[in-house]
């Protein structure tokens, strides 16, 4: 089972086809992601890429809302649909023998919606529903929040809208913005699985190379809120998040910090699980991870804990992301490289989280990287390569959100950036 | 004792019981990338008393702290160095401890978990686990549906054992000590009530010959375990509401009595679960999602040994709790009186089928499949005989699953700011 190559198609109307060829596996998976998130929603439309999504799946070509579901369960398809920032992100993997016909109908379900205006109520509401349901989602909406105060408007946004305005968003409204941002331009599809890469582009080829579609429109962007924030939550736990800047994944460096933040967080002999959960039990989760846009990135932390150890949580979180400015041990890089690289062997099993891996490279860098080229990649980290990093990167500026019913002390925490005007006890 | 037996496609499936009794199981694939091992113990929340409530899954977290040879530092160490993907779990009748790894690990990674199955259980590690044991308590009372499914289960099974709570409540954890867990563990972790469970690229003889070394010498005795089937008779249109006012949604659990673990029936009663209340293109998702009516409506089929359920969760807007009981009532007496149609079955079919293929490709997935058959029912399945399973369901089949067992009135809990009664 080889690492395998992967071919790109890029197609005249500005799409792109990526295929990985896994001969060995029963099965084939598709993503397609298209330039339709929630970054795009008028301002005063928050939930429109959201709602546009929802009736995008009742019903396309010749086919009504329940005969496409029908048609796709035939199939077999085990799929999803998501609204990201980015992008409008539709996946499905499936038995191989049956990717051909799939295709088919997501060519139809992307350029021939029906969104028909008899079921905007429904859609309305399904989104209404989904809005009302993440408001009990504590540790969800903590992380949206520490998002909203890294990143600058629009790219911060979540998809879900609010409630006045999902009820104020009209059919015209939806297929207004379908037009505008459905389009080939900068779409990815991104096949893996056991297919043959050649038949695979006639048929997208066929199916999708004569879409067309206006050119997406340049964003204006504003620079997130300032300083620590908390949000009042009765609750058992205090959700703790904070979050500093770091390199995105198209940077040289993205690998030292990513590695960097390995060391803290992955695994179960990770600086975090160590310290906040196996010594000192403060926590059940706890974790920091890269987060990246195409041209911003930043590192997000999180620990969930009660009330009365909230403030000792966090003080060790600060103080553990403070240390690894200091640098790491090459024990702990070893560590983390036989976990990333088993990792990469075994996506080596699934169709769905290849086709998922080579789109957001394609997405974030402009090429998609095989599994041997990231192998590669993790064999050149060195520990000196990430404590050379460290030495010019140390965590530092970081913003602390808190969810729950008591604030916590944020005046010793380092919050030098320029920006930020508002440290001290929340 | 070896059983062979050849199935499709090069995949081979082995066996063999230690003497004393320690069992395992392995579907060996030559041509897979990874291994998947995983020690399955009969043991769960079933098996607790009142005063031991929680013990099950607090002592899953305290097989990672620390044997007679590593500290509990060694044993996350360990794992990491071998670039495992490992977690336990524990549910109502097993304790699951697991990992992923490349195959030329698969003896160090036995080493490991067969070492953990033997733990120091200090009263230190104690002590600082019970705390990330009431955090964990926490988080979920911060989460939908807010002790709901506990209390749910509880109603349904009374003072059946199926009823108690895999976490504990913060008070039965807070009160447990540690000779309690020690007792607990000895009475059952003996070597007659654990299951090696592998899938994947396998060094069956090798793993066969270290496991005779790590595991061979453990003791073992008796284990009871009552399962014979409890009849359930809930009341009707007696919905207990859980205040939590914090919450913005309304969340109702049902419970119905359903097929066993080991019930012919249970295939039918999967794809009548399915064809009912799966998440996507079943009667709830048209009738209740798709319009908004409901932010979730599934109902699943839930095994044990010895009996079964179906359980049904609902979500919406705190004011609409009552309709759309009134509805869902409306749609299961439907179910009931017309079945279902040969399209619905031959769509349900399609797709439970699709979703073992997809998911038979990793070794990680066939490694739970087969050591949970192992230990339900005492059996293999290939994927293909899985598929056969429920291709081989008719409609007269669910027919007598819906006679056997009514949807409703079912046994009903809500959580959420709705307080009224109705």
């Amino acid at each position: 089972m080889p690492a395998s190559a992967i071919d790109t198609y890029p197609f005249d109307n500005g799409m792109t086809l990526l295929v990985e060829q896994m001969p060995w596996l029963e099965s084939a998976a598709v993503t397609f992601l298209v330039p339709a998130g929630c970054q795009r929603d008028p301002d005063t439309q928050p939930g429109l890429a959201k709602l546009t999504a929802e009736m995008l799946q009742r019903g396309c070509g010749d086919l009504q809302s329940r005969e496409l579901e029908q048609a796709m369960d035939q199939l077999g398809l085990a799929r999803n649909t998501a609204v990201t920032n980015y992008h409008t992100r539709l996946s499905a993997a499936m038995p191989a023998t049956r990717l051909p016909a799939a295709l088919t109908i997501y060519a139809d379900l992307l350029q021939k919606p029906l969104l028909p205006a008899t079921q905007i109520d429904d859609g309305r509401m399904v989104c209404i529903q989904e809005l009302l349901a993440m408001q009990d989602d504590l540790s969800q909406k903590l992380m949206e929040q520490l998002r909203i105060r890294q990143y600058p408007d629009p790219y911060s946004r979540s998809s879900h809208g609010t409630l006045e305005t999902l009820q104020e968003i009209s059919i015209d409204d939806v297929q207004q913005f379908y037009i505008q941002n459905f389009t080939p331009q900068e779409t990815i599809i991104s096949i893996a699985g056991n297919v043959n890469s050649q038949q695979i582009f006639q048929t997208v080829n066929d199916l999708f190379g004569n879409w067309t579609g206006t050119e997406t429109t340049q964003i204006k962007t504003t620079p997130p809120p300032c300083g620590h924030h908390h949000i009042e939550q009765e609750s058992s736990q205090t959700q703790i998040g904070i979050v500093f800047p770091s390199v995105p994944y198209s940077h040289p460096d993205y690998f030292q910090s990513r590695g960097a933040v390995g060391v803290l967080s992955d695994g179960m002999s990770s600086r975090l699980f160590s310290e906040v959960r196996e010594k000192r039990g403060l926590c059940y989760t706890v974790f920091a991870m890269c987060h990246t846009l195409r041209e911003q990135g930043c590192v997000l932390t999180y620990a969930g804990t009660t009330t009365e150890r909230a403030q000792e949580t966090l003080d060790v979180l600060i103080s553990e992301l403070i240390r690894l400015g200091d640098g790491i041990l090459p024990a702990e890089l070893d560590r983390l490289k036989a976990k990333i690289k088993s990792g990469l062997i075994m996506q080596q099993e699934s169709s769905n989280s290849r086709a998922s891996s080579i789109a957001a490279d394609w997405h974030l860098l402009g090429k998609a990287r095989t599994t041997g080229e990231l192998s590669q990649i993790l064999d050149n980290l060195s520990c000196d390569s990430i404590n050379h990093y460290l030495s010019h990167n140390r965590p530092a500026n970081f913003r602390v959100v808190t969810l729950g019913s008591d604030t916590l002390d944020t005046s010793g925490v380092n919050t030098t950036d320029h920006t930020s005007t508002n440290s001290g006890a929340l | 004792m070896n059983h062979h037996s050849t199935v499709p496609s090069g995949i081979e499936f082995k066996r063999h019981m230690l003497s004393n009794g320690l069992e395992f199981v392995a579907e060996c694939n030559p041509d897979a990338v990874s291994t998947g091992l995983a020690f399955f113990v009969r043991t769960g929340a079933r098996d607790e008393s009142v005063e031991l409530s929680g013990v099950s899954h607090f002592l899953e977290h305290m097989c990672f702290k620390g044997t007679p040879t590593r500290s509990a530092e060694d044993v996350n160490r360990e794992l990491d160095e071998m670039g495992s993907q490992s977690n336990a779990f524990t549910s109502q009748e097993q304790t699951v401890y697991f990992c992923s790894v490349l195959p030329e690990y698969q003896i160090s990674a036995l080493n490991l978990l067969s070492d953990i199955m033997r733990p120091t259980l200090r009263q230190s590690d104690f002590d600082t686990e019970k705390q990330v044991i009431l955090e964990e308590i926490a988080k979920y009372d911060d989460q939908p549906p807010y002790g709901g499914h506990d209390a749910a289960l509880a109603k349904h099974f009374k003072s059946h054992p199926l009823g108690n709570s895999v976490l504990g409540t913060a008070a039965s954890v807070s009160a447990l000590t540690q000779p309690q867990m020690l007792e607990y563990f000895h009475r059952q972790y003996s070597a007659n009530n654990l299951t090696l469970a592998m899938a994947g690229n396998i060094d069956f003889d090798r793993v066969l010959e270290q496991l005779e070394a790590v595991c061979g010498e453990w003791l073992n005795h008796e284990i009871e375990r009552d399962i014979k089937r409890v009849s359930f008779t809930p009341g009707t249109d007696d919905i207990t509401n859980i205040q939590k006012d914090s919450a913005h949604q309304q969340y109702i659990i049902q419970i119905a009595d359903g097929p066993s673990a080991t019930d012919a029936d249970r295939s039918a009663g999967q794809l009548m679960s399915t064809i009912f209340g799966d998440d996507n293109n079943s009667r709830l998702f048209w009738d209740l999602i798709d319009t908004g009516k409901a932010e979730y409506a599934v109902l699943e089929s839930q095994e044990y040994q010895g009996t079964g359920i179906f359980l049904g969760y609902l979500c919406c807007p705190p004011e609409k709790q009552h309709e759309l009981l009134q509805r869902y009532y409306q749609l299961t007496a439907d179910l009931h009186e017309n079945g279902v149609t040969q399209q619905e079955l031959d769509t349900a079919q399609a797709k439970v089928c699709s979703h073992i293929v997809l998911r038979g490709e990793r070794p990680a997935n066939r490694m739970f499949n087969v050591g949970s058959n192992w230990i339900q029912r005492g059996t293999y399945e290939t994927t293909r005989q899985a598929i056969e399973r429920i291709e081989s369901v008719t409609r007269e089949d669910i027919q007598k699953v819906l006679d056997k067992y009514p949807l409703s009135p079912a046994t009903t809990v809500a959580t959420g700011p709705k307080t009224e009664q109705h």
